[in-house]
């Protein structure tokens, strides 16, 4: 594959999207910034529910519970003692957790294995559900993550929440994490196990009898997505620095699956294109809670609005672009080099 | 010693017996029929013998093991395969991709190895395309193996289940109703074809057929079922002059829609 002039392709398109983002990390307003480290965030959280809904045909909405593990556990390794203990005022953090610090790559990933852990949990007794009691089952359990965290005061700080995360989310870290997302499952379910799972999401009772083994594959689902759902909760957590157990609530989990709707069950390609749009227009849309002056007439700003706008995106999509932007085709530069030979052709004659 | 072997299944849905104490039995090689009127438990047989159902009693024994409460994808590891009465395809995958997720179960190399293409993985995933194509080949649609599956013509998509079937090494190939829909000429290319990839994979066949007529022609032993029960067994020959299958087959017009 090292020969192919695609691999080749993809690593001068890195290695320039890399330049880009060193030099808007430097340069970018800190407003513009923080926009497209939402963006990558909305990316990897995207992508990896698509692998659980779109291309394993798992309707999970347990994100938000483990986005939610992810924060926490990374954000409870990578804080100060001190900080904890200006935190932890009403009941002090439980040793060890007040003790150690470390930095904050591995916390990241620790919060997303304890996110995979919970994945594996939530994905095995899945086995016996399916459809909409499976959306009904995991969304229990994003609810009982975010219950159990209001009421673990000594763990998590209760709905005080933990304030004053130190900022380690830059451009780096979560476009870094993004891009190994989107490479990490685009080659999944391009190999032999990802076409298992799409078996799995085409007929069940054929996949199971052509040898597919059921339990392994739901639960590899599960816990690959739940794993790059913590990562995302971790970089979340210490980019908008502060984070309480309500902030995970069902809502947060819709947004999530607008742009798996969006961008098209079962294409990564429009998972990414449809990520970066929503998280443009979520800030641009903070417009509409704004107060505002029309033709000498003063608007309140009502708050939830924009959550309404997109619900109405949510129910628009559903109802009339049932495959999203793109269905499930996906980018390849075979199709761009085609396109181009095209172009030329038609010019040319 | 019989390849595969039933004894005494019962299964039961509520109230109703769909397969009522059978007892049945394959030599290896063999190309068996199982006939029936509509709702005589043929389905039900076969989804007792993939493990889609556990029998209410009675056991089922492959190669001389009880194979009676493994999962279905055990079952098809250890090499029983089948097709469905409603085609049951993968039909948003490729055809290629069809056949080679029932090559799957024999991948060693790791999650890992296979995100990473690394050597192990690349050379098994090469394997696995390489007899994916032959089997599409010996079938005749190796020129699709890049179509979508849900967009074949309803015949290649019969013979798409049965490569895809294959694809899983079988000892044993169970065929549910692989001729419906067919005209009369489709079937007896068919029937041709299953006698071809028999000898040709060296498989025993078990083929569940509605019409009487197509299975005269091909299989070697016919089982008669009705109402769950064995009415009938033996050659082609007996089972035509049979007279309880002929009660069955004449009374089946009259009594198996009601
Ligand atoms: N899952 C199920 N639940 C309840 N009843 C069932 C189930 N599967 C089959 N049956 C019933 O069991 C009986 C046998 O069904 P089966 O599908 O085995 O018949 P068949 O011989 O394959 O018939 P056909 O020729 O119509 O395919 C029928 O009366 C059917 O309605
Ligand atoms: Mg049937």
């Amino acid at each position: 594959m090292y020969k192919q002039p695609s691999f080749w392709l993809t690593l001068i398109a890195l290695v320039v999207f890399f330049a880009f983002i060193s030099y808007a990390q430097n340069n970018f307003d800190a407003y513009v910034i923080r926009i497209m480290n939402v963006a990558a965030i909305y990316v990897i959280l995207g992508v990896s529910l698509n692998l659980i809904n779109g291309f394993t045909g798992q309707f999970s909405l347990g994100h938000a519970g483990f986005m939610a593990i992810g924060a926490y556990a990374s954000a409870l390794l990578y804080m100060s003692p001190e900080l904890k203990a200006m935190n932890f005022f009403i009941k002090p953090l439980i040793w060890p957790l007040n003790r150690i610090q470390i930095p904050f790559f591995p916390a990241l990933l620790i919060g997303g294995l304890l996110a995979a852990g919970a994945g594996f949990l939530v994905g095995a007794p899945c086995m016996r559900v399916k459809g909409d009691y499976l959306a009904i089952v995991t969304y229990g359990f994003s609810e009982i993550i975010r219950v159990l965290f209001n009421n673990l005061q000594s763990v998590t700080n209760g709905p005080l929440g933990l304030k004053g995360l130190p900022t380690y989310t830059n451009l780096w870290w979560s476009w870094g994490w993004a891009v190994f997302t989107v490479f990490f499952i685009k080659r999944l379910i391009d190999s032999s196990y990802g076409r298992a799972l799409k078996a799995i999401r085409d007929n069940e009772e054929a996949a199971e009898a052509m040898g597919v083994n059921l339990f392994y594959h739901k639960t590899l689902a599960f816990v690959v997505g739940a794993f790059f759902a913590g990562i995302a909760g971790g970089l979340l957590g210490s980019l908008v620095m502060t984070i309480d157990p309500n902030a995970f609530n069902i809502m947060l989990t819709f947004q999530i699956v607008l742009i798996v709707l969006l961008g098209g069950l079962g294409s990564i390609t429009g998972t990414v294109i449809s990520g970066v749009l929503i998280a443009v227009l979520m800030e641009w849309l903070r417009i509409v809670e704004t107060p505002m002056k029309i033709f000498g007439i003063t608007i309140p700003g009502i708050s939830g609005m924009r959550m309404l706008i997109f619900s109405i995106i949510l129910m628009i999509s559903v109802l009339f672009f049932r495959h999203g932007i793109l269905g499930d085709r996906e980018f390849s530069w075979q199709g761009v080099i085609s396109f181009f030979k095209r172009r030329q052709s038609n010019r040319g004659g | 010693m019989a390849i595969l072997k039933l004894d005494k299944v019962t299964k039961k849905f509520g109230g109703l017996v769909a397969v009522n104490n059978v007892s049945l039995e394959l030599e290896q090689g063999q190309l068996a029929g199982l006939i029936g009127p509509n709702g005589a438990g043929k389905t039900t047989i076969f989804n007792v013998i993939t493990g889609v159902y556990r029998p209410d009693s009675g056991k089922v024994y492959f190669m001389g093991i009880d194979i009676t409460k493994k999962k279905p994808h055990e079952i098809a590891a250890l090499g029983i395969a089948r097709t469905f009465q409603n085609i049951k395809l993968f039909h948003r995958m490729s055809v290629l991709d069809n056949v080679r997720v029932a090559c799957h179960f024999r991948l060693k190399a790791s999650v890992f190895s296979a995100v990473l293409d690394l050597p192990k993985y690349a050379r098994e995933e090469r394997e696995m395309t390489k007899e994916s194509l032959d089997l599409l080949e010996a079938v005749g649609l190796k020129q699709l193996a890049n179509e979508s599956a849900g967009s074949l013509p309803y015949g290649y998509q019969r013979k798409l289940e049965i490569a895809r079937a294959l694809a899983t090494r079988p000892k044993i190939l169970l065929l549910d109703e692989p001729a419906a829909g067919m005209n009369p000429e489709e079937t007896a290319e068919l029937m041709r074809f299953i006698k071809r990839i028999r000898d040709e994979f060296g498989l025993t066949i078990l083929l569940i057929e509605h019409d009487m007529k197509v299975v005269m022609g091909i299989c070697e032993k016919i089982t008669v079922l009705d109402h769950g029960c064995v009415i009938a067994e033996g050659s082609p020959k007996e089972i035509q002059n049979n007279p309880e299958v002929i009660k069955a087959y004449l009374g089946s017009g009259v009594y198996a829609r009601s």
